[in-house]
């Protein structure tokens, strides 16, 4: 039997550029300051938060109050607009419905991701829409008519989707043309890209091979089996709660406060609950799309960078103080370049996503509907436009809330001027509810 | 009152050579000639107050050294080494600290992120919090600021707290010149004594300290020398003992010729033991 390995306590971590010399000791021939000795008393002003339930419930009052509203919002729209499509018309409720929301919320859902990056810098990008309709015809360009391997035309059209969000992030970064602008002469010329390589057809139809045919309508995972959705709920759950008692420990151990296990138990349920629910009812339709899956594994990618590495550390202090970072040593340049690549990449991979719906890359790739959701759905998901403040999580939500929409104005049959006024009237309230909000946190000193 | 570090002080200035010095730093900026020729030494072990009026020309200076603006004229020397300072990278991989007048912190990240800005710890790759956040609670408790939570955002911290987490982050790293651009600006009594505390524990672990202040009783706590900037031009350096308060602020305000300031300076060199 073997024992697991014990780090011995106190022992200094070589690692640890800190380990070694501290200017705050004193030096030996100093005595030591009595204020370093004692830690100084908690400060009584403090709200200091409860354990248990009650203390998150109370918490969560102060947020609320204080304008960090979270996916509060978000949340209690997604269920209006249910309730409402739902009494309008009785179908608007049916597996059949999530089904379709959940496959067609995809496409944008990646451009709404790449944005969600853009949105964290302050910035904007106006040509992933333009982008994503030139990728799928690049895309049918290289498959169709020049019979490429479709994967080699998969990777050159993310690569050229990165190229070219590199670009417009290089002339913004290193000329220093507003980024509004080059995203906008963007918008325009890479349509111009797209229709000229259409040619006079207009439209390519694609073959299902490749990642298309995993985007397709007819792709689900684990062939539509009802283990699948439950299988990847069960990882979502597992992953989720595991990983918050792993922090919890992890966190105890050294000493530093950590979530009572009270609320990890109650998120982890809550998670549980919404996730097999989802699971439930897609499997009562034809199981969850190979595309919704792709798209998860993305956002749980991004958020992971974006919350636990030094790069996603760099995007967010960009977006809060330019000056602050540079002078931290921050690349500002670089961090901007490589953000609005990134923009590129899931713009492309979004292009994809739409061609797959239709099987065909067509003039209407580029519509410009398409921008306008993506960045309301970002929005409307809250991430903030101002920057230094969001989650990539905001692009599944926002798009969902898009989808629900469309899904219900498409079955009450209305048409596509109706369509327009109420997305833009969406947009306009996500972004006053953003607007508000970040006046509330600076007014309690939380922005 | 008897310095206990006063002997390494002293050799170290005695080896004379210092860890930074500025050679005829000129800056502009496009009609405003900020710094004309400025000359600046910073030994090990040595605090360097340097002082002037607004606009004198101190925070450009502290600027130039850190990389924020590049000077124009006039050289760097590092340890010996003459050393073209572009970019705050540069400045910081030197083993330079700086904690600026304007305090260019982010805010919308918490107390820890602010601390490691550019120099997270990470294990396998990914942030390692836990570490950060347990070191941050440390290097505060030194300070003894009270900060209600090191996972609040800097946004809400006041203007005394804030300054504090900027004062701290030069500490983390392993700085050999520490520049504070006026650090007990808005601190209040208990902090100020504090920093000055702070300021001495760096001098007697043979660091460089450069701290500007406009409290001549602070700079009189705690400086070895006192290095004056008028309209941007060096007026004069003293060393602190034997020089009266009314001499450094004649060379500040410029009310006296300066050549016989600069006289009087040298007659009391070298320094007295013991302080002022
Ligand atoms: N970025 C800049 N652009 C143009 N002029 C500048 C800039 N920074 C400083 N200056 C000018 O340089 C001169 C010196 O300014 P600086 O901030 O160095 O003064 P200071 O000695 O730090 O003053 P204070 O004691 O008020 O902080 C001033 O005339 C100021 O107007
Ligand atoms: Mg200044």
């Amino acid at each position: 039997m073997s024992t697991p390995p014990t780090r011995p306590s106190g022992s200094p971590d070589p690692s640890d550029p800190l380990s070694g010399f501290n200017p705050l000791e004193p030096p030996p021939g100093l005595d030591p300051t009595p204020s370093a000795a004692v830690a100084p008393p908690v400060d009584p002003r403090l709200l200091v938060r409860q354990e248990g339930l009650r203390g998150y419930v109370d918490e969560f009052k102060r947020k609320v109050r204080g304008g960090e509203l979270g996916s509060l919002p978000v949340v209690i729209g997604l269920i209006i607009i249910w309730l409402i499509f739902s009494l309008q018309n009785s179908q608007y409720f049916s597996a059949a419905n999530a089904e379709f929301i959940v496959y067609y919320m995809v496409g944008l859902g990646m451009l709404a991701t790449g944005l969600v990056f853009v949105l964290l810098l302050g910035e904007i990008d106006l040509s992933v829409g333009s982008v994503s309709g030139l990728a799928a015809a690049i895309y049918a360009v290289l498959s169709v008519e020049h019979h490429w391997n479709a994967w080699l035309a998969v990777i050159v059209t993310l690569l050229a989707g990165m190229a070219i969000g590199g670009a417009q992030g290089w002339i913004f970064a290193k000329i220093g043309v507003p980024a509004f602008v080059v995203t906008l002469a963007g918008f325009l010329a890479w349509q111009g890209v797209m229709l000229w390589l259409l040619g006079s057809t207009g439209t390519i139809n694609l073959e299902p091979k490749a990642l298309n045919a995993l985007f397709s309508g007819n792709s689900y995972f684990l062939g539509g089996d009802v283990a699948g959705a439950y299988i990847l709920a069960g990882i979502a759950v597992v992953g989720f709660g595991a990983s918050g008692f792993l922090e919890q420990r992890r966190r105890r151990t050294a000493g530093v406060p950590a979530r009572p296990t009270g609320e990890l138990v109650a998120r982890t349920v809550v998670l549980a609950i919404g996730a097999f629910l989802v699971a439930w009812i897609l499997n009562r339709a034809s199981g969850v799309p190979n595309n919704a899956v792709i798209f998860l594994a993305l956002l749980v990618i991004c958020d992971f960078v974006l919350r636990r590495t030094t790069y996603g550390r760099k995007v967010f202090a960009v977006g809060g103080n330019i000056e602050a970072s540079r002078r931290a040593g921050i690349s500002v340049p670089m961090v901007r370049i490589s953000v609005y690549a990134i923009s590129g990449t899931f713009a492309a991979l979004g292009g994809l996503a739409i061609a797959a719906t239709t099987n065909a890359a067509g003039q209407a790739g580029a519509d410009p509907n398409n921008l306008m959701m993506a960045i309301a759905a970002a929005v409307i998901g809250g991430t903030s436009l101002f920057g230094g403040r969001g989650r990539v999580w905001s692009a599944l939500l926002g798009i969902l809330v898009i989808e629900s929409i469309n899904a219900g104005l498409f079955m009450l049959g209305l048409t596509l001027d109706i369509q327009y006024m109420i997305t833009g009237g969406v947009l306009l309230a996500a972004v006053v509810v953003d607007s508000l909000s970040r006046r509330t946190q600076k007014s309690s000193g939380r922005a | 009152m008897t310095d206990p570090v006063a002997g390494s002080y002293a050799s170290a200035l005695a080896d004379g050579e210092p860890v930074l010095a500025l050679r005829g730093v000129s800056k502009r900026f496009g009609a405003v000639q900020a710094l004309t020729d400025v000359e600046l030494e910073v030994h090990a072990g040595e605090v360097v107050a340097l002082v002037g009026d607004n606009g004198a020309g101190k925070s450009t200076l502290v600027k130039s050294i850190a990389g924020v603006h590049t000077i124009d004229d006039g050289q760097i020397v590092w340890e010996g080494r003459p050393v073209s300072i572009h970019r705050p990278q540069d400045s910081q991989h030197l083993g330079i600290a700086t904690v600026y007048q304007d305090l260019a912190l982010a805010d919308n990240l918490d107390v820890v992120a602010n601390l490691f800005l550019g120099r997270e710890l990470t294990t396998h790759g990914t942030l390692d919090e836990v570490a950060m956040e347990k070191r941050a609670q440390e290097l505060l408790d030194t300070l003894s600021i009270r900060i209600p939570s090191v996972r609040i955002p800097v946004a809400s911290l006041s203007g005394g707290q804030r300054q504090v987490v900027a004062i701290a982050r030069s500490l983390i790293g392993d700085p050999k010149v520490v520049i504070l651009d006026e650090p007990t600006a808005a601190l209040g009594v208990e902090q100020t004594a504090q920093v000055l505390d702070l300021v001495e524990r760096l001098r007697g672990r043979d660091l460089g300290v450069i701290l500007i202040s406009h409290n001549m009783v602070d700079v009189a706590a705690v400086a070895d020398t006192v290095a004056v900037l008028r309209l941007g031009r060096n007026n004069g350096t003293f060393p602190m003992a034997g020089t009266t308060q009314e001499t450094i602020i004649a060379a500040i305000t410029g009310a006296t010729d300066n050549a016989v300031t600069r006289r009087a300076a040298r007659a009391t060199w070298p320094r007295a033991e013991g302080e002022a």
